[in-house]
């Protein structure tokens, strides 16, 4: 009996101690939610500093675990403390669209430097504990075991008597109820907030450094994965709900820990994403929570920046367009010129994420999914049914924009931050899927021998042709988008952005609109995957990541949200013009996440305005 | 005459406050009908209720003879119901036209076929491939668009192009009633249409509603008893949720309920006094 039951006494325990590790994140996003109702989308950046302040401690000065403790807590805090200070404090008076961005740009930033500082590659965090296991039942508790459970519950008392019994503990919990009335009697809701960063960053670090002691593994990208489950385990627990954010969190650790039990490792992430949707369609509030709340009355659109869009004369634009169709004959380097065509379909990539992003206002993270869909499904038609490129290429565009309309449909009805983390989990989804679906998509192996870009049998191969069918298609889809915008779906769907609630008063049917937008974005998103499917010959789940969707945002807010010109403009910026020069190919990423914060600061409706 | 909307026992709990409690009303086809009483009686929870943004926890709302409780916003819109916003809801980066087109949205049918299943794909195509038909529909609003704005003088015709957020706050609670005109209500729902205008501004709506009235049935929330007493067939006066008076304008000015409502006391001066 009891052999039998042992692997699932291990299962539970290896899921709470996951589900305490999720709770020192969860716990600190709801904080911050509750104060300052903002998803902060750098806090696994700061777990993943945490793990290697502790690496370095332990590696370069050999610190015992307690003073490493405290090392991480201090360096996460005083890094909390700066992203409050110096990303989100200025843009307190910013549409709420701004502190989402930074937090976003922030993650990138610290994840870029990390890189930069330690390699990309992985190191052994060594375990300052004894390595004895207590024997119970069929199972076994290891010291780390206990020791993480033991800081879960330490943290959570401590936070209980802060929150309880301190004057800071009341002001945070009076700047969550209502932060104006709490300013107004004179709470400092600029040191709540400080507080509630360091605090939060601190739990966060130690999460990290915990995790990375648990698996003796820690890399610049382990922050990405863990702080997407912290943001899902609130939502399960209801966003800014401190003990819901424990519960979630634990409920979280043991549905992944039983559900790779049963269904195999590769699955692991893909549970919290499902559970993530589920919850966000069946209980957007949270599963602790009750009732309906009706959104307040904004003035006019606060989420996007006002502004007006800056007029390029079209004539400008054809002159343009005639230029960059002439190009080849002045550059006949092969490499340059399929460069700068992989350079116009990231364009192209981008002007399908302004349309859902800008004119619509759901800021997407999941738009490398639709790529993803849009390569493997030209690539899969070429390779098992060998249709001709050209027909294979447009009905990966449909069946993106189908497959793509149909998995984001749940994000729908949600608003705001929560479209942000609900696509960002709809792009892991896609890549989970391509690396679990075996049969049809070859699994981790990714699909090689992908046939090149070909007409009429002929195949074309030459850097050439890469480039004129990449801004053949960049101007026909352009255009397209372009028509789309001036006619009557243009302004339903600006309507939708500005203020939802007033556009469904008017007739306005929200999913059928949104279905229109994403069905379109998915069209242009699939096109540019299948192109680039053909171009490279191979592709697998790695080749389209979430970097991807973050460049593409990064594009679209450079040249101005819903603005075509303007996402045209930012790709030339932000790849071809790097890819051209070779600009410092390591720190790319790193530029990219300081444009981005750079331009959330100062000039937040992009280089050429909203549209 | 069977009334145009009705509403009977209409309730609606947030948590231990009743914000509307068992309302029952009739509004007859062309009249206007106010809503007064004051700061948190539950008028525009009303106004949530009957438009669909909000549930009701018991009660019904008959629009002509049809059942229209709980409804979404975007099918009672599509039955005929404009309203403008208490704060004020204009989408702030269309321009002034846009605002006034996007309150003609229900009535795009050129555009909008109403085929089963493939029906948003049919929009779609219609919209980049834009037909006769279509083409005609859009011009066609464009100007009924320009003509609704003239309604308002030089205040918004001279603005068409600019974004709605560059406008005042009183025009844009102008542009509020342009976008809602444009649906061709069979219903408007006008909540405080005259807030934070000056008296100039004030008695400007109160001619504007003056020519509405007649051609659209109005219900109006206004705390500006004057313009309420002009303007009104019948004035409804709620308290806590609850209707304490009902009846032709003067007559409800004149009822001790009312006053005490408004003053707390009945020893203190007359409604016109303290309205004005």
């Amino acid at each position: 009996m009891t052999s039998s039951l042992g692997p699932w006494f291990d299962y539970t325990v290896n899921g709470l101690v996951v589900g305490n590790i999720y709770a020192l994140l969860a716990v600190g996003l709801a904080l911050i939610y509750g104060v300052s109702h903002l998803i902060n989308f750098a806090h696994g950046s700061v777990y993943m500093a945490g793990a290697y302040i502790g690496w370095l401690c332990i590696t370069y000065l050999g610190t015992p675990l307690p003073v490493t403790l405290a090392a991480v807590v201090v360096g996460c805090g005083i890094i909390g403390l700066l992203i409050e200070r110096v990303a989100l404090r200025p843009l307190q008076s910013a549409p709420r669209i701004a502190p989402l961005l930074a937090t976003i740009g922030v993650g990138l930033v610290l994840d870029q430097v990390a890189q930069l500082l330690f390699t990309p590659d992985p190191r052994g965090l060594p375990l300052q504990l004894p390595a004895w296991r207590i024997q119970i039942g069929g199972g076994t508790i290891g010291a780390l075991d206990l020791l993480i459970a033991g800081i879960g519950l330490f943290s959570a008392l401590l936070l209980y008597v802060f929150l309880r019994f301190t004057k800071l503990g009341w002001a945070v919990r009076a700047t969550a109820l209502d932060r104006d009335a709490a300013q107004q009697c004179g709470v400092d809701v600029n040191r709540v907030n400080s507080t509630v960063f360091a605090i939060a960053a601190a739990l966060g670090g130690v999460s990290g450094f915990l995790v990375g002691m648990y698996y003796n593994s820690i890399d610049p990208n382990m922050g990405f994965q863990a702080g997407l489950k912290g943001i899902i385990a609130q939502m399960i627990g209801g966003m800014g709900n401190v003990p819901g954010a424990i519960a979630g969190s634990l409920l979280l650790g043991l549905t992944e820990s039983y559900g790779i039990a049963v269904f195999g490792t590769s699955y692991r992430n893909l549970f919290a994403f499902v559970v993530m949707l589920l919850v966000l369609v069946l209980k957007p509030n949270g599963i602790f929570s009750r009732g309906r709340a009706l959104p307040a009355e904004p003035l006019t659109g606060t989420f996007i920046a006002p502004s007006a869009p800056v007029r390029v004369p079209p004539m400008l634009v054809a002159a343009l367009a005639i230029i960059a169709l002439a190009l080849p004959l002045v550059v006949r380097n092969g490499y340059v010129l399929q460069t700068l065509g992989i350079g116009w379909l990231y364009a192209v990539l981008a002007i399908s994420l302004t349309l859902v992003a800008g004119t619509a206002g759901m800021i997407s993270l999941g738009q490398a999914g639709l790529l993803a869909i849009g390569a493997y499904a030209s690539g899969l038609l070429a390779i098992n049914l060998h249709w001709p490129i050209a027909a294979t290429v447009v009905a990966a565009g449909f069946i993106t924009a189908i497959l793509g309309t149909l998995i984001i449909f749940p994000a729908f009805r949600l608003r705001g931050h929560y479209v942000t983390i609900a696509t960002l989990g709809v792009g892991e989804i896609v890549t989970l899927t391509i690396l679990n679906w075996d049969s049809l998509t070859r699994g981790p192996v990714g699909l090689s021998g992908i046939p090149p870009l070909s007409a009429f049998g002929r195949p074309l191969i030459s850097g050439t042709w890469i480039y004129e069918i990449a801004l053949g298609a960049l101007i026909i889809l352009a255009l397209t988008q372009w028509r789309l915008l001036s006619s009557h779906l243009g302004r339903t769907l600006r309507a939708i952005r500005d203020d939802d609630v007033a556009a469904r008063s008017y007739g306005i049917a929200l999913d059928r609109y949104k279905g229109l937008a994403f069905a379109v974005a998915g069209f242009t998103a699939g096109i540019a995957g299948a192109l680039m499917a053909h171009i490279f010959s191979y592709v697998n789940h790695e080749t389209f990541t979430s970097q991807a969707s973050l460049l593409a945002l990064t594009m679209v807010i450079l040249g101005g949200l819903g603005n075509v010109a303007g996402a045209i403009l930012g790709a030339v910026a932000l790849v071809s013009l790097p890819e051209l020069f070779r600009a410092a190919a390591d720190y790319r990423m790193l530029i990219y996440g300081i444009v981005l914060l750079l331009l959330i600061r100062f000039r937040p409706q992009g280089l050429l305005g909203t549209v | 005459m069977a009334p145009i909307l009705q509403l009977d026992g209409l309730t609606r709990r947030f948590g231990g406050v009743t914000a509307v409690d068992a309302l029952s009303l009739i509004v007859n086809e062309g009249e206007l009908v106010s809503i007064i009483g004051p700061n948190g009686a539950g008028k525009t929870t009303v106004f949530n209720l009957v438009t669909g943004l909000d549930a009701p926890d018991a009660g019904t709302v008959t629009f002509a003879g049809r059942d229209v409780t709980g409804l979404p916003p975007e099918q009672i819109a599509a039955l005929g119901f404009a309203r403008t916003f208490q704060h004020g809801r204009v989408f702030g980066n269309l321009s002034v036209l846009d605002n006034v087109l996007v309150g003609a949205h229900t009535r795009l049918s050129a555009v909008r076929p109403q085929w089963p299943v493939i029906g948003p794909v049919g929009e779609l195509a219609l919209a980049l491939v834009r037909p006769g038909s279509v083409k005609a529909e859009e011009a066609a609003l464009r100007a009924e668009a320009m003509d609704i704005l003239a309604l308002f003088g030089e205040r918004l015709t001279p603005r068409v192009n600019n974004p709605a957020f560059s406008l005042s706050y009183a025009n844009r609670r102008r542009l509020e009633i342009a976008r809602a005109l444009a649906l061709e209500p069979r219903v408007l729902f006008l909540d405080e249409p005259t807030a934070g205008m000056n008296p100039t501004e004030t008695a400007e709506m109160l001619e504007i509603i003056r020519g509405l009235k007649g051609q659209f049935t109005i219900l109006l929330i206004e705390h500006k008893l004057d313009l309420v007493m002009q303007l009104s067939d019948r004035v409804i006066v709620m308290e806590d949720g609850a209707k304490i008076a009902e009846g032709l304008p003067q007559a409800v000015a004149a009822d001790p309920a009312v006053i005490a409502a408004y003053l707390g006391s009945r020893e203190v001066g007359t409604i016109h006094e303290d309205a004005s």
